[in-house]
Order: C-alpha cells, then sequence, then structure tokens
C-alpha cells in the first residue's frame, strides 16, 4: 500500500518536473490511444509532435500559434494565483475581437501604422469590459466569477454570431457569414519575410515578461500572492480582496481581448463565426503547465502548440479527427494535476504492521 | 399553453438529472466543475448504445455509467490526490468534449427514434391535464422521483445525515468514525452517473440525435442551478423548471415573430443564470445557511 506523506516544504523540484513528467504520460497515453484507434501509434505520434518543428515556416507557424496562448495564459497566471477563477476568457477573447474589429470596420480608409494602436487598444478594452462584469457581480454581490465569466462566453459567442450573420455582413460575401477585409492599416506587421510571423510576438514577450517582474518584483505582485494565499492574513495586512478581484479579472480580461485583437489581425484580417476563442479555455491548460507563472506561461504556450499544428497536420496526412487534439490537452491537464500531488506530498510505502 | 408546459417539463429533465446529482456531490463537500463533460460523455455513450442495440433501458445505463467513469476520475484526482477541485473539474470538461467529439464522429446526422411514451388509454390522451402529466418517457417521472428520494435521503435517512456531516465538517466527521473518503467518493459517482443520465437524456429523448457540445453550457448552469437552489433539493426541483421555462420561452418568441434577432433570444438562458445567481448570491445569510462548510477543501486523514 501506497501512502502519502507531507513534505515539510512544497518540492521546488517536482514543481519544475511535474510539467515534463505529464508531457511524457500524456505521450504514453497518447501512443496507446493511437494504437486503439487502429494507427501505427510511433507514426501518429511523429507527425502530431515532431512534425511541427520540420521547417523554418512551420516553426513561425507554432510561434504564430502560441501568441494568443501566451497571452491569455499569462494574464491567466496571474488571476489563478490571486484565487480568482476567470473561466470566460474565450468570452474576453471574442469581445477584444469584436471591440477592434468593429473599429477597424469603421474606418474602411484608415492609413498609416499609428492606427494600430487604437486598434489594439479597444481590443483590451473589449475584454476589459467583459471581465469587468463578473468582477462587478463578485465583490458587490457576491456572485461567483467561475459561472458567470463562462455564461458571459456563450453570450459573446451568440454576439459574435448575430453581427457576422446581422448588420456587419459583408455585402461582398456570397451570403457568407464573414464581414468586409480590414484595411490594411490594422493588418500586423510581420515580422519575419516569408513567414507569418507577427507583431504579436513583441506584445505577447512584452506580457510574460512584465507580468513576471510585476509577480516577482512589485509590491502589487505580492499582493496579488498574499491575497491568493492567506486572504485572512492579507487583511492584516491592508490588502483589499475586492480590489484585488477587480485587478485580476480587468488583467486578464484585457490580455483576452487583445489576444483576440491580435488574432484577427494577424491571421483572418475580418471577423468570421471561428475566431479561435477555444483559445480561451486551452490558455488555462498554458497557465497550470507554467507552473502559474507568467514567463512558464509562455513555454506553455509552446507546448500547446505543438498539439494545435500537430492535430491539424494529422488531419491532413493521417486523416484523424480534430477532437484528438482536444483529448490529448484534456489528458495533460489531468496528468499535470496529478504529478502536482508530489510537490506537497512524497509517496511512501507502508511496513507490515503498519497502522 | 399545453404544449409549452409539456415542452418544460422535458427540458427541465436533463437539468434535474445533472443538478440533483452536483447537488449530492456538494453536499458531501466536492465541487465538480467537470458536469459539462460528464454530461456530453453520457449523451454520445447512451447515443452510441441505443444505436446499436436499439434498447433505452441499456442506453440510459451506459450513460449513467459513462458518467460515472468520468466522476472516478475526478474522484482520483480531487478525492485521493488532493488536486485542486476547480481545475480538476476544468480537466473533466475540457477532456470529455473532445473525447464526445471523438467517439461521437461517426453518429453526427445519424437518426434515432425517439423513446416510448407511457401511455395510458383513455388517460394520458383523455384530458388536458392527462396529457400534461402524463404521457412522457418514463425518465421525466424518474427524475422527480429522484429528486423525492434525494430529498427524503438527505433529510431523513442516516447516510444522508453522515453524508452531510462530512461536506460541512470533514474533521469532525472523520473524528467520529465516518470514512470521509469513502462517502465524498460515492457521493462524486451518484452526481456523475446522474449527470450521465442527465445527457443520455439530450442524445436519447429531447433530440433524439448526437452533436457536438450539443449539451450547450447546460451542465454549467446546473452547477448554477445548485447555488440559486441554496443546495436544497426542493428548490433544485422549481429552479430546474423555471429554467426550463426561460430556456423554452426562448423558441417560442422566436416563433412568435418579436422581431428580435434569434441569437438574442438564444441567450435569455445564460443571462438570467447570471441573474439568478446576483439575487441569490447577494444575501449571504441565505447561501451561508446551506452552503456545505468544506465545499472544495480535500481533506486527508491526520491520523
Amino acid at each position: 500500500m501506497i501512502l502519502l506523506e507531507p513534505r515539510p516544504a512544497p518540492s521546488r523540484l517536482f514543481s519544475l518536473a511535474s510539467p515534463l513528467i505529464a508531457i511524457a504520460l500524456t505521450l504514453m497515453a497518447s501512443a496507446a490511444l493511437m494504437a486503439a484507434m487502429g494507427r501505427d501509434p510511433l507514426a501518429a505520434l511523429s507527425v502530431y509532435f515532431v512534425s511541427p518543428f520540420q521547417d523554418a515556416y512551420g516553426r513561425a507557424e507554432l510561434v504564430v500559434k502560441a501568441i494568443p496562448l501566451a497571452l491569455i495564459g499569462a494574464g491567466l497566471a496571474v488571476c489563478f494565483r490571486a484565487n480568482v477563477w476567470n473561466i470566460g476568457a474565450a468570452g474576453q477573447f471574442t469581445l477584444g475581437a469584436l471591440a477592434a474589429g468593429g473599429l477597424a470596420l469603421a474606418l474602411p480608409n484608415a492609413a498609416g501604422p499609428l492606427w494600430l494602436v487604437p486598434y489594439l487598444l479597444a481590443g483590451c478594452l473589449g475584454g476589459m469590459v467583459w471581465a469587468a462584469i463578473p468582477a462587478l457581480l463578485r465583490t458587490r454581490f457576491n456572485a461567483n466569477e467561475i459561472l458567470v465569466s463562462l455564461m458571459l462566453t456563450y453570450v459573446a459567442g451568440l454576439l459574435l454570431d448575430l453581427l457576422v450573420r446581422g448588420p456587419w455582413r459583408s455585402p461582398l460575401s456570397f451570403g457568407f457569414p464573414q464581414t468586409r477585409d480590414f484595411a490594411d492599416a490594422f493588418a500586423l506587421p510581420v515580422l519575419v519575410a516569408g513567414t507569418r510571423l507577427h507583431l504579436g510576438l513583441v506584445l505577447a514577450v512584452l506580457a510574460c515578461v512584465g507580468l513576471w517582474l510585476m509577480m516577482t518584483r512589485t509590491l502589487k505582485g505580492f499582493e496579488v500572492r498574499v491575497v491568493g494565499a492567506a486572504p485572512r492574513a492579507a487583511g492584516f495586512a491592508g490588502f483589499s480582496e475586492a480590489r484585488t478581484v477587480w485587478f485580476a479579472m480587468l488583467l486578464s480580461g484585457g490580455l483576452a481581448g487583445l489576444a483576440g485583437a491580435v488574432e484577427v489581425s494577424a491571421t483572418i484580417g475580418k471577423i468570421q463565426p471561428d475566431i479561435g476563442a477555444g483559445y480561451g479555455f486551452t490558455a488555462i491548460i498554458v497557465a497550470f503547465l507554467g507552473r502559474l507563472n507568467p514567463l512558464g506561461a509562455a513555454l506553455g504556450a509552446l507546448v500547446l502548440a505543438v498539439s494545435y499544428i500537430g492535430g491539424e497536420n494529422a488531419q491532413i496526412l493521417l486523416k484523424l479527427p480534430k477532437n484528438v487534439t482536444g483529448v490529448f490537452q484534456g489528458m495533460l491537464l489531468f496528468f499535470l494535476l496529478a504529478c502536482d500531488t508530489l510537490i506537497r506530498w512524497r509517496l511512501r510505502l507502508r511496513r507490515a504492521g503498519e497502522a | 399553453m399545453e404544449p409549452f408546459v409539456i415542452s418544460v417539463m422535458i427540458a427541465a429533465t436533463p437539468f434535474l438529472f445533472a443538478a440533483m446529482g452536483e447537488l449530492v456531490a456538494e453536499r458531501s463537500g466536492v465541487l465538480n466543475l467537470g458536469l459539462e463533460g460528464m454530461m456530453l460523455m453520457g449523451a454520445v455513450t447512451a447515443f452510441g448504445v441505443a444505436f446499436t442495440t436499439g434498447s433505452t433501458v441499456l442506453a440510459v445505463a451506459a450513460g449513467a455509467l459513462a458518467g460515472a467513469a468520468m466522476a472516478l476520475l475526478f474522484a482520483v484526482l480531487a478525492i485521493s490526490l488532493m488536486a485542486n477541485q476547480a481545475a480538476t473539474g476544468l480537466a473533466l470538461t475540457i477532456f470529455g468534449v473532445g473525447a464526445s467529439g471523438l467517439i461521437g464522429q461517426g453518429f453526427i446526422g445519424q437518426p434515432l427514434p425517439p423513446p416510448v411514451k407511457l401511455a395510458i388509454p383513455g388517460l394520458s390522451d383523455g384530458t388536458m391535464a392527462g396529457r400534461i402529466l402524463l404521457g412522457h418517457d418514463a425518465l421525466v417521472y424518474l427524475a422527480l422521483a429522484m429528486a423525492v428520494a434525494v430529498a427524503w435521503f438527505l433529510a431523513r435517512s442516516r447516510a444522508g445525515l453522515a453524508l452531510r456531516a462530512v461536506g460541512d465538517s470533514a474533521d469532525s466527521a472523520h473524528a467520529l468514525g465516518l470514512n470521509v473518503t469513502a462517502t465524498r467518493y460515492a457521493a462524486t459517482l451518484f452526481g456523475g452517473a446522474m449527470a450521465g443520465v442527465g445527457g443520455a437524456y439530450l442524445s436519447l429523448a429531447y433530440t433524439p440525435m448526437w452533436g457536438e457540445n450539443m449539451t450547450a453550457g447546460r451542465g454549467w448552469i446546473a452547477l448554477a442551478l445548485v447555488v440559486f437552489a441554496t443546495w436544497r433539493p426542493g428548490r433544485l426541483v422549481a429552479g430546474a423548471y423555471l429554467f426550463a421555462a426561460i430556456t423554452q420561452a426562448q423558441f417560442y418568441g422566436q416563433g412568435a415573430g418579436l422581431g428580435v434577432p434569434q441569437q438574442v433570444l438564444a441567450m435569455a438562458p445564460y443571462l438570467a443564470t447570471i441573474v439568478a445567481l446576483v439575487i441569490i448570491s447577494r444575501d449571504r445569510a441565505l447561501t451561508r445557511a446551506n452552503a456545505p462548510a468544506c465545499l472544495g477543501r480535500p481533506f486527508r486523514a491526520d491520523r
């Protein structure tokens, strides 16, 4: 019989090793799943997890995929540290895309690089407004932010659908539900010619490094960590829980909104029913994989990006269904949570005769 | 009026199953946010079994088993390994969405005959009351019977008292010799089985077909219903019917041609959930009176 025994202090080693063990276990379980589906496990895994790295274009695509995940994941890492459970990043992403996209569609003749500034700010603002609703309802009425932010994700999806099928639909789209193309002024510039790697990378790196500095080097970061870990102690220190809820929600909502604005600008240049809001949920895994540390979220985003690109390749090359990616991602979070037990506990064999 | 009442009874059934199961789990101190994932797995498994065997009874049982299997995964992580319950529940939902889509890809677009209705000649079609109250499929009544049974179990039975003790003070319950871990496992598995049956009802009876993500947030609304009901079974039944009425009113609004876009009407259940949460949560005394004191906290026996 194996017992769990508390460690005197949380293990730093296992805090860092746990994501690696979880990734290894996910690979093994994925191979088993492929074999169960009647596929050659090694061939399938090589398409999933090796093919994304094969050429320079593919590697750039990985980073492109990781940009929205890192932006959202870094914000969620701070939010979850504060023990504030913003599960509605997908909705905030959508609202950011709608706010920024609305601006771009209103200015079809815009020219000049400076228009990107109000465009991106509009995205942030859209996400913040959507995140402000659960923040307000939690701080004023004690309503659970998990459920409110999640309900708002469904509302945001319907709002997007309404706009692209109704007032915002392009007259030139032959009935397809999509808006006009944004003016070139609203397209994020490409950083490396021949790839799609865009300016969003700079924003994502700034967000991850900036939030890491904030969490580790500033009083605000300390406040967030104390309120999250020990709310009573935080109260005695004069840190306000309500203020922290507002801060965490607006920060994570603003970054999710920014990610939405970046994503529609850089990858599609218009708004359509599917703008990749699912990143809002995947970013939850990114935050946990990154140890709720904004810098770690950048690494986590790259890992999840591999699963996305690999999944797309497997769909094309192996005719594997796209849901396999979701299964892999879910398993990764399961294994990660299981391995995280070893941070605070160690395994010990129960000796014979011991109670 | 009559078709509306009938459609509300049908729409309330998946809410009743899923939310009543979650209520029992939460009363034992376990917050399982994975309802949506468990419902989807129940829905796809039940559909698959009904599609291949043609037996509704087997299909419902399979849905319950699938939900319970997902709940077991949750229980191992959140109860035995003491993982964060919120994160584990989310993992369950992400996994359930992907896995149900993967299992169900061959079932998309396949029709299924709706389940046999309980027909009592002369009674279920003679009068309006007969048509409203009788003449549904068996699961509609099973949901209500289960709700009564849960209410009795929690309020009147010795085991129900033990379950509430575990949820309110795990340490005291342990000191009294109650097995906290076993109680929580049982409650979580019951919650999973009920969520699975709720999902099965969606794919077998509510819309006899399978579609990806067909629960459309009902699992999350069921979670909100438990809060709305302040963890009391009687209020949960009322809440389930109220929310079913709101989801159904939406379709009648579409049919009536109010000039409101369909998407705006479809927002109604989600917005109503938020309003309901605010109304109940603002009264802290009300929520605190019945909320299990140990909700979401892991337990480990010190000795």
